[in-house]
């Protein structure tokens, strides 16, 4: 015959019942590698073809458990974990209102993946280099036919017999088909240069969209309105007050709301006398008072009192609080110090209410008894 | 396997064409050079959506303030649109997915058109809620894609179940529509003569060679999507519904809502494919494919439907004064009476009444009263949601800050745009693609299927 190489012989039809019958005979006589081409299903077919049901209805099963499976992942990730957020009062991870989202993403994902098995993975589309595109077979199934094929790879094929088998059941016409030149020599190249450079042009764009999208078209300055409010943060310098202190001082001749007035202003003795400490040195008070101490009084006098300030002789260095004089000092006289400042020394009124410099006074005896502990300290 | 006995049922092709004539029948419009009534029309829907995107163009630059909302009517026309144009979607996917589940043929000569408007339709409401949302270009925050910010959309409100559904919807009916046009698709490639329409053809239609190995899978898949599509069709309106049902204002925080909103989304649907079909069929001779019958048919379904929402507008005003909550029953008796009474009255008229015609059937077979009728229905149905976005709002809970919403020039130019928008889109298509689902109108020409098996 011709140098071409035969594909399958084709009958046509013009009747679907002739066309059924001789479907039957090919069963029978156990041919493999053969199909039924027509432009709309042909009822009943699947039957005699002995197909298999189709797997789709699992395919879509499994996917739509998997958008299902996800879906909850993503609310319950969002919402209940990642940024916890109460709306309505309801739970972080109120199920009922995930419902749409749930169902959504599992018709998406059943619907779209299907089609994407069915056609990417069981019909291997696309697939434009089959042999029967461009023949006339195929053309007069699209037009007006239903055709049947058996292809010469089946074990079984022999060119006459079949011919004659086909005969049998008056087709309109019986074509051969043949692989068309490009078709038997195509190979598909990896490598090659259009392919490798289709794949780079892909990269490019795609990672140029995404930037494009993320960084240019969804840029959002970022939220810091919380922290660059027009106010003053402590220690910050203003333009608005004579001074330029950002902090301001209270008022003079008034007292803190909740405070008392201070009645030994100027006389130590009085006070040392006087006062006495209304805290008990419970561990609450203590802490409270390492607390104050360690904010308002170690810049100068040290984390224990020493008197080894850690300002780098930018302020003269105070005496140690473990002398004899402050050892022997009342409680009251201590405290005097704290409100009034003692020459060089301000006072810390602002800055302590009177139950934190109690407990700063506390503080202190308990490092003073750290540093000279008496014997009966031991047991 | 059981077949439905085909000797039974009625012709629903006229004139018992051969295959090669259903081809042509149908590929026409694709083959030949349009007449000038096609540019006419196609002239003025691009028109109309140049309008529209001027509008839309001035409002991207100077901000939403040119619509005619403002406090305390936030959603006026942009959500109506909405609103409006997804329920015009739903005819498409009950024709082709849910009629196929319940097995009426007669679906087949409008499946394929229905469904492209689904597309077309979902494809001009999803436009709304973007633009609405005033900085459109920061619309892709809709989604929960990770961002430096660390923040994530709310999945407990109903405006993000909107997101989701609605691109669910576009997508899923997209798939459905391009899975059903393959087969045509390979038709197509194997007639065509030009070059270049082959290539085209060729890539779409993926090499389907009309095999019967894949119908049987692509049998089986239809069946699967139809399966998945019904009941996404009827959640989408219903989590549309629910952007209104899930606040807590009067004349909107009602359960009937779902129901009551997926019955006038097919109302308005059929009206618009009905419409469409009708023009359609004239221009390109399609009388005996999409026939008098299935007119009819349609007819039928929108008096079901059109029935249903009248009982939903009754249903409101009994549970308004059911309930005994004063608030409710002032929004309704504002609503029929008020500072909307007018819109509400177009609505009832052009809804319910005017859809009993159709109990006539002289009415339900002759072309011009229906159409007229199918366009009355869209007004109607356009007003439905009118009177619900915009008259609860105008009369909120604080006497003082009551407004009465007019529309400014930009939301008028806006809502012809969207019509500009569709029928350009319907346009085009009628003449890229064919409307009419060739396999399908074959699989049930009276010869086309085996006797006995
Ligand atoms: C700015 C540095 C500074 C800070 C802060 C400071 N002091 Fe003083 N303090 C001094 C100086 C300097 C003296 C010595 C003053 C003098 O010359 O009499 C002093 C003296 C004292 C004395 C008297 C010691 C003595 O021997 O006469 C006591 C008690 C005292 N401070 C307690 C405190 C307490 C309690 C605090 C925390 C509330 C505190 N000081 C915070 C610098 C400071």
């Amino acid at each position: 015959m011709e140098s071409r190489k035969l594909y399958a012989i084709g009958a046509l039809f013009n009747d679907p019942n002739k066309l059924v019958k001789l479907a039957k005979k090919i069963v029978e006589q156990g041919y493999k590698n053969w199909d039924v081409h027509s432009s709309f299903p042909i009822h009943g077919l699947p039957k005699i073809m002995r197909l298999k049901w189709s797997p789709l209805g699992y395919v879509a099963l499994i996917l739509g458990l998997t958008g299902t499976t996800f879906g909850l992942f993503l609310t319950w990730w969002t919402m209940s974990v990642d940024y916890p957020l109460i709306i309505g009062g309801k739970p972080w991870f109120s199920f009922p209102a995930f419902v749409p989202v749930l169902f959504e993403l599992t018709v998406l994902l059943a619907s779209v993946g299907t089609a994407i098995v069915m056609l990417f993975i069981i019909f291997k589309f696309p697939n434009n280099r089959h042999p029967l595109h461009d023949t006339d077979y195929l053309k007069k199934v699209s037009s007006d036919n239903c055709g049947l094929i058996i292809e010469a790879k089946d074990k079984k094929f022999n060119y006459d017999e079949i011919k004659s088998l086909f005969s049998q059941f008056e087709p309109d016409s019986i074509i051969d088909i043949y692989y068309q030149e490009e078709e038997t020599s195509y190979k598909p190249k990896v490598f090659d240069w259009k392919f490798i450079v289709f794949l780079i042009v892909v990269a490019i764009l795609t990672s140029a969209i995404g930037y494009l999208f993320n960084n240019v078209i969804l840029y959002l300055p970022p939220f810091d309105f919380m922290m660059n409010q027009h106010k003053l943060n402590p220690q910050e310098a203003s333009t608005f007050f004579n001074d330029g202190f950002g902090m301001r001082k209270p008022v003079p001749g008034t007292v803190a709301r909740g405070e008392a007035f201070y009645p030994f202003k100027g006389k130590p003795d009085e006070a040392g006398t006087k006062l006495i400490n209304p805290l008990l040195p419970s561990k609450e008070n203590l802490e409270l008072g390492k607390s104050k101490y360690n904010t308002f009084c170690s810049p100068c006098h040290g984390w224990r009192g020493e008197g080894d300030s850690r300002l780098n002789g930018q302020f003269p260095n105070p005496p140690s609080l473990h002398s004899e004089k402050v050892r022997n000092w009342s409680d009251g006289r201590i405290y005097h110090v704290i409100v009034e400042g003692q020459n060089i020394m301000p006072s810390y009124s602002k800055q302590l209410t009177e139950k934190e410099r109690w407990a700063i006074v506390l503080y202190i005896r308990a490092l003073q008894r750290s540093l000279n502990a008496k014997q009966e300290d031991v047991q | 396997m059981n077949q439905i006995d085909y000797t039974i049922e009625p012709q629903i092709i006229e004139g018992n064409p051969t295959q090669s004539q259903v081809n042509d029948a149908i590929a026409k419009p694709l083959e030949t050079k349009p007449t000038w009534k096609y540019y006419l029309a196609l002239g003025i829907s691009v028109s109309m959506l140049l309008t529209g995107a001027i509008c839309l163009g001035y409002t991207f630059y100077y901000g939403l303030g040119l619509w005619g909302i403002n406090q305390p009517i936030g959603w006026a026309f942009d959500i109506v649109n909405f609103v409006f144009w997804v329920g015009i979607g739903h005819a498409g996917t009950l024709i082709s997915a849910i009629l196929f589940l319940f097995r009426q043929k007669w679906r087949t000569g409008i499946a394929r058109f229905a469904e492209a408007m689904t597309i077309f339709a979902v494809m001009t409401a999803g436009l709304f809620p973007l633009i609405h949302t005033g900085r459109p270009w920061l619309d892709g925050y809709l989604f929960p894609l990770p961002n430096q910010h660390h923040l994530w959309v709310n999945f407990t409100s109903p405006l993000i179940w909107d997101v989701f559904a609605v691109s669910t919807y576009l997508t899923v009916s997209f798939v459905f529509w391009y899975i059903g046009l393959i087969p045509d698709l390979a038709i197509l490639r194997d007639r065509t003569k030009s070059k270049v329409k082959k290539i085209i053809y060729s890539i779409f239609s993926l090499g389907w060679r009309h095999s019967n190995t894949h119908w049987h899978h692509y049998e089986m898949i239809y069946l699967v999507l139809a399966g998945f599509a019904t009941p996404l069709v009827l959640s989408v309106h219903t989590i549309v519904s629910f952007d209104f049902a899930v606040s807590i204002l009067p004349g909107w925080h009602t359960t009937i809502f779902p129901p009551y909103f997926v019955a006038g989304a097919v109302f308005s649907g059929f009206a618009m494919v009905q419409n469409v079909l009708i023009v359609i069929r004239k221009i390109f001779d399609l009388e005996h494919i999409i026939t008098l019958d299935i007119l009819e048919k349609m007819n039928k379904v929108m008096l079901a439907t059109g029935m249903m929402v009248g009982y939903a507008y009754g249903m409101e005003f009994f549970i308004a004064w059911y309930s005994g909550n004063p608030l409710e029953s002032f929004v309704f008796i504002n609503r029929a009476f008020g500072n909307y009474a007018w819109a509400y009255w177009i609505m009832v008229s052009c809804n319910v009444i005017f859809t009993q015609l159709f109990w006539i059937k002289k009415i339900r077979r002759s072309i011009i009263p229906m159409f007229i009728i199918g366009v009355l229905v869209n007004v109607g149905m356009w007003f439905e949601r009118f009177v619900i976005v915009v008259t609860t709002t105008s009369r909120d809970f604080l006497p003082t800050s009551w407004d009465y919403f007019k529309p400014t020039l930009y939301d008028i130019g806006i809502l012809i745009g969207s019509f500009g928008l569709f029928f350009t889109l319907v346009i085009l298509f009628i003449r890229a693609l064919p409307v009419v689902s060739i396999s399908e109108v074959k699989a049930i020409l009276p010869n086309s299927q085996p006797k006995h098996h």
